[in-house]
């Protein structure tokens, strides 16, 4: 029983790990700015998901507050590089 | 871990499987796929279904250890229920904003 729940967990760690993988290198290669700032979002996006099952594996309660914080501010950046892309500028006066 | 029972261990470990392959096939295509807006669309089915699974997995887990209804992971779900919609469409703005840019110059090459 807890045998599988602890397959599962490693399981699903392992693929995001390979999801992160798979999204850095989109980062590196994206041939246009808005390619890699997919790939940075869905980069912390995967990040914070492994986060929350490091959560479950180890019984804390710290991962959820880090994974709280990645998400918000990771939210913050996109919509800031997107606005950057968007206008040329991020705060408008 | 020691003493999860088994009603929440096994729904818990089969969204937890779930989510760990739809991350993954999500970020595949994010790699694969020809175009940005064939690529946009890829990595969201990891980032709201199996982001969904992850919380739902979670919250039975620490139910389950606790002896009693915990549901933190209910404010990350609503935070990311509600980003990744605004997050997308001002993606897709940008795109479309510099590829039009961009055919309106003469089909300059950009540098970036």
């Amino acid at each position: 029983m807890n045998a599988l729940l602890g397959f599962a967990v490693d399981f699903a760690l392992f693929c995001f790990v390979l999801a992160m993988l798979f999204a850095l290198l989109r980062l590196l290669r994206g041939p246009a700015a808005q390619d890699r700032v997919l790939a940075l979002d869905t980069l912390y996006m995967n990040g914070m998901l492994l986060l929350i099952v490091l959560g479950i594996r180890s019984v804390s309660s710290i991962y959820f507050d880090v994974a709280l914080l990645i998400a918000m501010f990771g939210f913050v950046g996109t919509v800031a590089l997107a606005k950057f892309l968007l206008r040329g500028e991020v705060i408008e006066p | 871990m020691s003493s999860v029972p088994l009603w929440a261990a096994v729904p818990a470990s089969i969204l937890l499987l779930a989510a760990g392959l739809l991350a993954a096939i999500g970020s595949f295509g994010l790699l694969r796929l020809p175009d940005f807006f064939a690529r946009m669309h890829a990595p969201t089915m990891g980032t709201t279904l199996g982001a969904g699974c992850v919380l739902i997995a979670s919250m039975l887990v620490s139910s389950a250890l606790a002896s009693r209804p915990i549901a933190h992971e209910l404010v990350i779900t609503l935070f990311v229920v509600m980003t990744a919609p605004v997050t997308a469409m001002l993606l897709v703005r940008a795109a479309m904003y510099r590829r039009d840019r961009q055919k309106h110059n003469g089909g300059a090459k950009s540098t970036d």
